[in-house]
């Protein structure tokens, strides 16, 4: 490695927010040639965003671009478009895949590049009309594949390939670009296999001796440490950490990345309830969510406490509400109040009394095109027959009883609206989220799902729905389980926290727990 | 100046809720009222003309409205509906019923067929959902088509219905006299000019209104709301402990069974029964009336379907007589097929992604 050089990469005092809400605040990076860096942060540090920046994604500009600047080989640079990027050398590979299913892996590798050979027609009608040159897109993926030190077949299409080769296709499609200098793999492990993965290490260690710098964002920290000559850990959109990868352990990370306030945050009133006998036990539960698959489940659920569960995305800890609930296919077996609840039917779970605020607000939670009213009496309308009234022999909506409890409800949980009879889609992301809960709560459920009820939603609002969920908690006993990525936040209003990590549970520990004993069982199973 | 700035977005809301195409139609019409007596045509003719064609066919833009609600969209595929209707029409006939009692029958011997036919249609859709509308209507199609070859075959021996000559299979088109021709209409018809058989269609308007009612009525019970919440967002009603599937196939049961009675009423006021090509007819006037009436694909109430009607009706029935007075030519046509495929191409390029599909 090349130490001696000028920085290839630096960026100053990068600042970006998203309408006033500040994501990113005073990024200081900076690369050498072959360099592999690091980044590690929780979800919602700002890894994606700083990415995003130095990528010319269209989002930033949309939204206000950015402050500070990004200065490539000492120049000044500010690309305004990805095209941009990619001449100046910087490739990305994203966490989705951007290939075509029908092509073999050497033509997406070559793509829009290829070499070409003219004939009778090109003579006449220009260039546009050359046939490719086959032999030498062969031999020019089959060049990029030995840059990255993978065996894959450069002539096999792309929907017969496994995962793992979709992605170092990807992989070999930006090492293809003769003049790159600086690759960006954003979470290329996260559907990697193990031993893809060593192999994807290898690949990137074998470029970094080329020269190529790379940043590597990626959750499992292992990784990091095997193959990153640097660390750096962001938080909150802060960098909190830059260390050279050999001074520092795997613990040490954890702490960096969870650990704000470490000293000072106050967990409130963790009650420990150690009379109280489960109500709900959970045994090898496995859900078939795309993304956030649950392998193996095994859980009991106190009567009356609040349960947080936690844990990296796509490790598994949405699938568990919405595997119980009826909404993806499921296995196992769920007792409630010592009876099973049959699994994919969500009409027993709420016949049972149980309740979901889903995570995917607009999709699942709401009628956007409806009115509160509707929103939030028709669960409880079907289930319980509420809010109806009987005029001979036909059960009609009963509207009156209907808009008192919307009004009752939006007094109560302060749901910023012009009235009962506003349409759902008006209203701000929070106060959705709001109506969501009161949903749930119009059904009077006696344990209740609630998934990533912050997402999203600005600073007040989110105290307001954690207060919310704590005062039903405590005033109608209801036991409620939160899932929610933000570790602070569940640590402020649960009592016992669930780790996911790998669709299993890591551990469960008292919301008093340090952060670090979190962060530890949050990577201990990361597959 | 905040006063009128206040007063220019209350315009506009209304303006917005109202629609502009359904603005641009009503000035259409509005603009025929007022050109009819200048080419010297009768306006209370006109009018009354307008008011019987309501009748004839506001049951059939009613029987849009329930598949609407759930989600599956425009319904057309109506012609099944239609084709139970003419089952139903054509055995009343066959089994020697007449006058008003063979209405009834008829709507009575159309249900069971309605019912199949629409269960097995709702089966369908229930399989294929997002591409309801492409579906439905080769589901028209098709039963049409096979119908074409049924009227032939099936045994009907009523001298009134099969074909003077051969005596077997249906005529194309058959006249009601004698039967369920004019049977709500001359209920309690109130004259306007009798003179020129212009009379007021009191009995079929109030058994339009009764449906509607009926309708209404539904849409206001918990199954109603089931339904609309189904077809508004579909994922939502699932997490509600709804089950999908079957306020669809509910949707399609009933919209086919007004499809049914629709038809009855159509021909009870038209006075006869037309068979054959003639149910792929009525597919598109009846999508395009209930979208001029302001229905969207996923959303449409009662009002849309009478507004609709009207719209629709008074421009089918003005246009021909204002501009062939005009321009001496008949464009009644014309007119017709573009207002109604205008219409429903702007609905659908308009389609908006109702809840999650």
């Amino acid at each position: 490695m090349e130490k001696n050089k000028g920085p290839l990469l630096e960026m100053r005092n990068i600042k970006k927010d998203f309408f006033g809400n500040q994501v990113l605040t005073d990024i200081n990076l900076s690369l050498r040639p072959g360099e592999v860096l690091g980044l590690v942060g929780e979800n919602g540090a700002g890894k994606s965003t700083l990415m995003k920046i130095l990528f010319g994604m269209d989002v930033i500009r949309e939204t206000g671009g950015y402050e500070g600047e990004i200065r490539l080989d000492g120049q000044a640079v500010n690309f305004s478009t990805p095209f941009e990027a990619l001449a100046a050398g910087i490739g990305m590979v994203h966490q989705e895949f951007s290939l075509i299913p029908g092509f073999t892996a050497a033509e997406n590798i070559i793509l829009n590049r290829e070499p070409t050979k003219r004939n009778i027609v090109s003579e006449i009608f220009g260039p546009r009309m050359d046939t490719l040159d086959y032999k030498a897109i062969a031999q020019s993926a089959d060049k990029a594949i030995d840059k990255m030190g993978v065996k894959i077949s450069a002539d096999m299409v792309i929907s017969d390939m496994p995962v793992g080769h979709k992605q170092f296709t990807e992989i070999a499609r930006e090492l293809s670009k003769e003049h790159l200098r600086l690759l960006i793999l954003d979470e290329p492990t996260a559907v990697l296999t193990e031993k893809e993965a060593e192999a994807l290490l290898a690949s990137i260690r074998s470029m970094s001796q080329q020269g190529i710098a790379v940043i590597f964002i990626t959750h499992r920290l292992q990784e990091i440490l095997s193959v990153c000559d640097t660390v750096v850990v962001m938080r909150d959109g802060y960098v909190v950490k830059e260390s050279p990868a050999k001074e520092i352990d795997i613990p040490e990370i954890t702490r960096w990345m969870v650990g704000r306030k470490v000293e000072t945050s106050t967990v409130n009133e963790a009650r420990e309830l150690p009379d109280a006998k489960p109500i709900m036990s959970i045994r090898k539960l496995w859900v078939d969510m795309p993304g956030e698959t649950v392998r193996n489940i095994d859980l009991d659920i106190k009567e009356g406490e609040i349960l947080g569960i936690g844990g990296l995305a796509g490790q598994g800890k949405l699938g568990i509400p919405n595997g119980i609930m009826g909404l993806y296919e499921a296995g196992g077996t769920v007792e409630f109040e010592g009876k099973p609840i049959p699994l994919n039917n969500p009409r027993k779970c709420l016949d049972a009394s149980l309740a979901f605020v889903s995570e995917d607000r607009r999709g699942v939670g709401l009628l956007l095109d409806e009115s509160l009213e509707w929103n939030v009496a028709f669960s409880a309308m079907q289930i319980h027959d509420k809010f109806l009234k009987k005029i001979g022999p036909i059960s009609w909506r009963d509207e009156r009883a209907i808009r008192e409890v919307t009004k009752r409800y939006i007094d109560e949980l302060q749901i910023k609206c012009t009235g009962s009879r506003q349409k759902a889609k008006e209203l701000s992301g929070g106060n959705q989220q709001k109506v969501c809960l009161a949903k749930a709560f119009a059904l009077q459920p006696k344990f209740l799902f609630v998934s990533e009820p912050t997402r999203g939603i600005d600073v007040g609002a989110k105290a307001l729905v954690l207060e919310a969920l704590k005062r039903f908690n405590r005033e109608h006993g209801v036991t409620v389980v939160i899932i929610s990525s933000e570790l602070e936040e569940l640590r402020q209003s649960c009592d016992r926290i669930a780790i996911v990590s790998g669709g299993r549970i890591a551990g469960i520990l008292p919301a008093t727990e340090s952060s670090e004993a979190f962060g530890t069982l949050m990577v201990s199973q990361v597959v | 100046m905040e006063n009128t700035l206040e007063k220019k977005n209350r315009v506009k809301d209304l303006l917005d809720s109202y629609g502009l195409p359904r603005l641009i139609i009503t000035c259409f019409v509005l603009l025929l009222f007022i050109m009819a007596p200048m080419v010297g045509a009768d306006l209370t003719m006109q009018i009354g003309n307008v008011i019987n064609r309501f009748s004839w066919n506001a049951v059939l833009v009613l029987a849009m409205v329930p598949m609407i609600h759930s989600g599956c969209s425009l319904n057309f595929g109506i012609p099944l509906g239609i084709i139970a209707g003419l089952l139903g029409g054509t055995l009343s006939i066959q089994l020697g019923f007449t006058g008003t009692t063979s209405f009834f029958m008829a709507i009575l011997l159309a249900t069971p067929f309605a019912l199949l036919a629409g269960g097995g249609y709702g089966w369908l859709l229930n399989r294929i959902k997002g591409g309801e509308m492409m579906i439905a209507t080769y589901v028209g199609l098709a039963s049409i088509s096979f119908m074409c070859m049924m009227w032939l075959l099936l045994p009907y021996t009523s001298p009134t219905m099969v074909w003077g000559l051969s005596g077997q299979g249906l005529r194309t088109t058959i006249s009601l006299d004698g039967f369920y021709g004019g049977t709500l209409a001359n209920f309690l018809a109130i004259p306007i000019a009798p003179d020129k058989g212009l009379y007021f269609p009191t009995g079929a308007l109030l058994f339009f209104a009764l449906l509607a009612f009926a309708m209404w009525a539904f849409l206001h019970t918990k199954t109603g709301t089931a339904m609309t919440a189904v077809g508004s967002n579909p994922q939502f009603a699932r997490a509600s402990g709804i089950s999908v599937d079957k306020m669809r196939l509910l949707s399609v049961v009933m919209s086919t069974w007004l499809g049914a009675v629709g038809i009855l009423v159509y021909q009870q006021g038209f006075g006869f029964m037309q068979l054959y090509m003639a149910p792929n007819n009525m597919t598109l006037p009846t999508v395009a009336a209930i979208l001029i009436g302001g229905a969207a694909v996923n959303k449409a109430s009662i009002p849309n379907v009478i507004i609709g009607t009207i719209l629709f009706q008074s421009v089918v029935t003005l246009t021909p007589t204002v501009l062939t007075a005009m321009i001496h030519m008949d464009v009644s046509e014309v007119v017709r097929i573009i207002v109604s495929n205008g219409m429903i191409v702007y609905a659908l390029t308009r389609k908006v992604k109702g809840g999650a599909k």
